[in-house]
């Protein structure tokens, strides 16, 4: 009878194995550690100030919705289906990895508990789990190696391909997983031989795989064998363990903290610096991130933690349509130069300007804020608030692209990005068809003496009072509140652009300029709830100001008064036409209101309704609102072309959205894609305003000179 | 009455437009002077100026000098203080020439400087009043100046119609003796011609010209359609060009080409006087604008108030319905 | 490189919004927006350009009263390192030749390497800039949009003239050069450029601090005066279409054709 070697008693090449096993350990926890504060350098030493330690029960439960639930990982079903498995995988092999490490030192180590139920229960659904991470870790290298899908690909301006670190790690996971189960095929074909009790291999893993296939082998080389595996074993773990940090896999040892750290407060932006406010950012010299050490902590260990998965850019619109941006590049840059510029080995390096090295300023300017690279990445990574501060940047060098510079002088001198005067800012109430429908009070906010006050306060925001086209939105909005019994009135003259572009342009002062101006404009309103038709006021209002009244969208007035029976609509008078409604980016995905325009539309007897394939918290940006407008982009084809495109496969004839900006953005693309005998497109504030039953006799609704009279 | 001066610009032995329009102006200023033709240059191509304008100018004096082959401002400057005498009025066309000349001039002659006159409402004893335009064209103004010690006057070029009289026989006096040595701190060293594009819109006979109201540069080609339609070529003012929407070339005004069609359709054009005055031959001219009060309705014949974004296409799509898919040969230039 | 930019505060036109007042002497003034005018803004780029090249300072001066600090302010956000206003009763009403007699004046009391204007400003004079230079004896170019410093006595620049061709000159310094728009992108000034300059102390130069030739200056010495200002009345202008956009579209293809420009 012989007994099976233990790695801990026996002799690698003239080594004692408790040495062997003891040293290797050693050493690799050693260098990992030391590759790890490595790393956290910077994110300590050198970086901006990130305030992320509130709510620790929040975090903890989106710990365990976003990190350990893989919340995300569905939204790509094939991708998501492998990376649980693996991620279970990991998660439950760690008791069995610690255990086979310290059995390295100490044979026969078992840890408490394993010989009783749960312990044999571990071991089955230990080896199952190893055989399925293995499988799936085939499955993932064939599909990164042989069918390479496309979000992977890296455009040329970027570099070479990242397959190799891919298939790399995946190459190390399936032999961490083969020389477990070889340890463990080996011993139990070494004790089957001998007539022994044998751990129970179960059918169909991997260790039942190598026990059946050593059946035969020799005493001697399975012993070997098992020995041999146990050091394949250790070595791998341990070069997979320091391999980490030197790559995309660091996502594995950052997610939880990344996760944990995570922004709470959607639709916000970060202060210019953390722990300044705002009468004390004369003392800041420098806005924004010129160079990388002025990113803050979590700023880098967002840069750490990307997974390198594409998803991001994959649903970036501005990437879609050919603009300088992908959102992973922003990530795997930046991640580069911080492994360049902090080495593992060697001096760390002065920083450089980003601009101009790192990032293109087109780059940096091609984004509209929409936010779906924040919604889709599984890690949680910011995209935004780096943009932004990368603006603000540029901003405070005064590098500031030609076409936008105008808008924001006309910002700053008459209060909208037209360089229209201020006091014809309420002109679009004076139209002559309109005075007579609609009871509209100008509150006040302008400081005269006929001041008058309302309950609620309609904000109307720059594009909706000066666009030619748009006003008919701030006037149908306006019917709807007045239908509905609303005691509202406008700002008029003292109302100024809210600044929601201003600030996400980085132009931070000019936006607080706005905002006080605003703010105090609203308070002297005496209003107590605020309505707005305009999602990116809608959000400005909601999250860049502070203290004001509550704030709601004109949808979610639509919705309240449909259900309560106040607001009753007449049915649709054209049978063709199919609406589909496009989810704005700062009325959904920011700010998750989704459903009630869509109940809004299904009140409409009679309205057939499809939903595009990319909607709701995937809806496809427009192409920008604010100052997105005046800038321009270097593009295959505009955002909004590829819009339309979409609302035509889903079978629509009319796009119904609920966002001014939307609207400017949807009505020239579908000209500019030749598509105006197919397609059209009304506000929903319209569409509900043309749809009103009203009793009285029928309010002349006007023709904006568009689409909506020719909508049926 | 001063004796009144008018300088003659041109090119290539040729008068420029401006050199009769002046004749005008002086006698606007004092009806029965008879000014005289400061004409600078050297060799034959000034002889030929200066034969030409011996038609609308009784007094011809030639300047000729090696030095001022080429217009420099500050030699002709230099030159001509030498043989004005004092009192002088000075016509000038307002170009780039008459902004380099014009007030320097006016100061080393002590005399006044009017800029940019579009009209002379005459003498009243040794004041001259003058019309000038003030913030872009959008008011007039009326300026009264003391012209008793001299003056310098820039004349917009156009606003004067060129004079007509019976031919005269001016009798030309070389003064180019009387400069003495020409330096200066400036040398011309050379004209970098602009590249003349793909299409010269100098040749064509329909012109569909676009201004800001295009509002994008992915909206041109729209106006491309409408001009393939017509076999026109594609012009427009500054501000197209200033938004890199289209090439140089493709300008029309003042710092522009200048064009003379049959037919101009001004589209989403403002019609400011420095685009206007890249237009001669009084083509037959279509405004298309948002904006009724939009200055260009002043000189179109023709006025449509609409957006150029919805005109501009159903336009393309009648023509196209009328002829039939025939190209439009009587658009396509010589 | 010691430039001096002069500069003007003008009302901002773009919005065709220019009327005459109820008087009918001047312009509505009241709802009007400053603004620094476009050319100086690009002189002032300009000169902030070179001098990163070259060394030395740029030094922006109007002559004005209070009102016009705001602009100096601004090109200091800019960069620019001085800010000098000149101001002065005795210089209210000056012409064009007395701006230019004023800033003659105040620069023979330093010493500028360059000094660069706009080309024109609200009143489309275009005259300061060639005036300075001749009262001083600068060598002068206009409708600047190019400047290259060939060493440190001469530059070579292009001037626009028609056809958008370009005029190459080589001239001396010190030289004086009136600057087209287009020749740059000028820089962003933001709003916190222009906060941190708001306390910066501004020297006021007055009648008495310069020797100036009291003959040219104000309103006494002003050769060319401005009378009024009017609209003329509108002549006959277009025959405007009142159709709609299909009888607008017939009618123009009707005269298109009688005027030969369809077959």
């Amino acid at each position: 009878m012989f007994d099976l070697p233990s790695p801990s008693q026996s002799t690698y090449w003239l080594i004692p194995g408790r040495f062997l096993f003891l040293t290797i350990p050693l050493l690799g926890a050693g260098l990992f550690s030391y590759i790890i504060w490595k790393r956290l350098v910077p994110l300590l030493f050198h970086s901006a100030p990130d305030f992320r330690l509130n709510s620790a029960s929040t975090r903890i439960k989106r710990v365990l919705k976003f990190w350990l639930g893989q919340w995300k990982q569905p939204r790509y079903a094939g991708a998501g289906a492998l990376h649980i498995v693996i991620f279970a995988g990991f998660l439950v092999l760690a008791a069995r990895s610690i255990s086979l490490i310290i059995l390295g030192v100490s044979a026969g180590f078992a840890l408490p508990g394993s010989s009783g139920t749960l312990g044999h229960l571990y071991d089955i659904v230990e080896d199952y789990t190893a055989t399925l991470v293995f499988i799936a870790v085939v499955i993932a290298a064939i599909r990164r190696g042989v069918f390479k899908p496309a979000r992977y690909a890296v455009p040329a301006r970027y570099g070479k391909e990242h397959t190799a670190e891919a298939l790399l790690v995946l190459g190390l996971i399936a032999i961490l997983m083969l020389s477990g189960s070889l340890f463990e095929g080996s011993q139990a074909a070494f004790q089957v031989q001998q007539g022994q009790a044998a751990p129970a291999t179960l059918p169909l893993t991997l260790a039942w795989a190598f026990k059946e296939a050593l059946a035969s082998v020799s005493l001697p080389l399975l012993g070997n064998l098992h020995l041999a595996a146990y050091l394949v074993h250790e070595l791998t773990f341990f070069t997979f363990l320091c391999f980490l940090p030197l790559g995309k896999h660091f996502h594995v040892i950052t997610s939880l903290f990344n996760v944990y750290f995570a922004k709470l407060d959607r639709g916000t932006l970060k202060p210019v610096r953390w722990g300044v406010a705002d009468d004390e950012l004369d003392q800041v010299k420098s806005f924004g991130v010129k160079k990388f050490d002025d990113f803050t902590w979590k700023h880098m260990l967002d840069f750490y933690s990307c997974a390198d998965c594409g998803r991001c850019s994959d649903n970036c619109p501005a990437n879609a349509v050919g603009r300088p941006l992908s959102p992973r590049f922003i990530t795997i840059k930046a991640r580069d130069y911080s492994f360049g510029h902090y080495p593992i080995f060697g001096k760390a390096s002065n920083g450089t300007a980003l601009i101009g090295s790192v990032y293109s300023e087109d780059e940096i300017w091609s984004c509209t804020t929409c936010g779906a690279c924040e919604e889709e990445c599984p890690l949680l990574v910011e995209y935004i608030d780096k943009i932004v501060d990368l603006r603000r940047g540029m901003v405070d060098d005064g590098n500031v692209p030609q076409s936008l510079q105008k808008p924001l002088k006309a910002l700053e001198t008459r209060g909208n990005p037209y360089g229209k005067p201020d006091k014809k800012r309420a002109d679009w109430a004076k139209a002559a068809d309109f005075q007579p429908s609609c009871k509209l009070k100008l509150l006040g906010g302008n400081g005269k003496s006929d001041a008058t006050s309302a309950e609620t306060l309609y904000f109307v925001d720059s594009i909706t009072s000066y666009d030619d086209r748009i006003q008919s939105i701030g006037r149908a909005t306006a019917r709807i509140l007045d239908h509905v019994g609303e005691d509202f009135g406008i700002l008029g003259a003292a109302e100024k652009d809210s600044g929601h572009e201003v600030r996400r342009f980085g132009e931070e002062t000019l936006f607080m300029a706005l905002r006080d101006a605003n703010a105090d404009a609203i308070r002297a309103s005496g209003a107590r709830r605020i309505v707005t038709a305009d999602p990116h006021a809608y959000n400005a209002l909601k999250h860049d100001y502070k203290d004001l009244p509550p704030v709601e969208h004109i949808s979610q007035v639509i919705a309240r008064e449909v259900k309560s029976g106040k607001l009753k609509l007449n049915p649709v008078q054209d049978e063709n036409k199919v609406y589909t409604y496009h989810d704005p980016c700062y009325l959904g995905r920011h700010n998750q209101v989704y459903d009630d325009p869509r109940d809004v539309l299904d009140a409409i007897p009679g309205l057939k309704r499809v939903e595009m394939a990319r909607s709701r918290d995937r809806s496809f940006c427009c192409g920008g609102g604010g100052l997105m407008l005046f800038y321009e982009p270097k593009e295959d084809q505009r955002m909004g072309v590829k819009r339309v495109k979409m609302a035509a496969e889903a079978g629509a004839n009319v796009i119904v959205t609920a966002c001014p900006f939307c609207m400017v953005n949807i009505e020239d693309a579908i000209k500019v894609a030749g598509l105006e005998s197919e397609m059209t497109v009304i506000d929903l504030a319209e569409l509900v305003d043309r749809q009103t039953a009203r009793s009285q006799t029928k309010v002349a609704v006007e023709d904006a000179g568009v689409e909506p009279a020719s909508i049926g | 009455m001063a004796r009144i001066f008018a300088f003659i610009t041109h090119k290539n032995g040729l008068a420029d437009d401006s050199a009769f329009e002046l004749a005008s102006a002086a006698r606007r200023i004092d009806s029965t002077s008879s000014p005289t033709a400061l004409v600078t240059g050297s060799g034959s191509e000034l002889d030929a100026v200066c034969a030409a304008v011996g038609s609308s100018y009784a007094d011809v004096w030639k300047i000729g000098n090696e030095k001022l082959t080429y217009p420099n401002a500050e030699l002709v400057r230099k030159a001509l203080i030498q043989v004005l005498p004092a009192g002088a009025v000075v016509l000038i066309p307002h170009n780039h020439f008459g902004i380099d000349l014009g007030p320097g001039l006016s100061v080393k002659l002590d005399a006044a400087f009017v800029s940019d006159a579009l009209g002379i409402d005459g003498l009243e004893g040794s004041f001259l009043k003058a019309v000038r335009q003030e913030f872009g064209g959008q008011v007039s103004a009326h300026v009264r100046c003391d012209i008793s010690s001299g003056a310098v006057i820039t004349i917009r070029p156009g606003a004067f119609k060129p004079l007509e009289l019976p031919a005269l026989n001016g009798t030309v006096l070389d003064k180019s003796a009387e400069i003495g040595a020409l330096e200066s701190g400036r040398q011309y060293l050379g004209t970098i011609v602009a590249e003349s594009g793909d299409v010269d819109i100098t040749k064509h006979q329909i012109l569909v010209s676009i201004g800001r109201g295009i509002q994008d540069k992915e909206n041109v080609a729209i106006a491309e359609e409408l001009a393939e339609a017509l076999g026109a070529a594609v012009s427009c003012s500054r501000p197209v060009v200033d938004a890199k929407w289209l090439p140089k070339s493709r300008q029309v005004g003042s710092s522009g080409q200048t064009v003379k069609p049959k037919v101009y359709l001004a589209c989403g054009i403002s019609g400011s006087f420095q685009h206007l005055a890249g237009i001669k031959g009084n083509p037959f001219i279509v405004a298309i604008n948002k904006n009724p009060k939009a200055p260009i309705f002043q000189v179109a014949d023709l006025g449509i108030v609409d957006d150029v974004l919805e005109f501009i296409p159903a336009f393309t799509d009648r023509i196209r319905e009328v002829s039939g898919g025939k190209t439009n040969a009587a658009g396509v230039g010589q | 490189m010691e430039i001096l930019v002069c500069v003007k505060r003008v009302p901002d036109t773009s919005e065709n919004e220019i009327q005459l007042n109820a008087a009918g002497n001047d312009i509505e003034r009241d709802d009007l927006v400053y603004s620094i005018n476009e050319p100086d803004n690009y002189a002032v780029e300009e000169a902030l350009q070179i001098v990163a090249k070259t060394g030395g300072n740029v030094t922006v001066a109007t002559v004005g009263g209070e009102d016009d600090e705001e602009v100096l302010r601004r090109e200091m956000a800019m960069g620019a390192k001085q800010g000098v206003l000149i101001s002065d009763e005795a210089f209210n009403g000056s012409d064009g030749k007395g701006i230019a007699t004023i800033l003659k004046a105040y620069v023979q009391k330093n010493h500028y390497d360059l000094i660069l204007t706009g080309i024109q400003a609200d009143d489309g004079a275009a005259q300061v800039g060639g005036m300075l230079a001749a009262m001083i004896d600068y060598p002068f170019a206009s409708l600047v949009n190019s400047i290259e410093v060939l060493d440190g006595k001469k530059l070579k620049v292009s001037r626009e003239i028609e056809g958008g061709n370009k005029e190459i000159n080589e001239i001396d310094l010190p030289c004086v050069l009136s600057i087209q728009t287009g020749i740059n992108e000028p820089r962003y000034v933001g709003m916190k450029g222009i906060r941190q300059v708001a306390s910066v102390e501004i020297p006021t130069f007055g009648a008495s601090d310069l020797s100036v030739d009291e003959g040219s200056i104000g309103e006494a010495g002003a050769k060319v005066k401005r009378v009024d200002y009017f609209v003329p009345a509108a002549g006959k202008g277009a025959e405007m279409l009142t159709g709609g956009r299909q009888a607008n579209i017939d009618k123009v293809i009707e005269l298109l054709k009688a005027k030969g420009g369809l077959n």
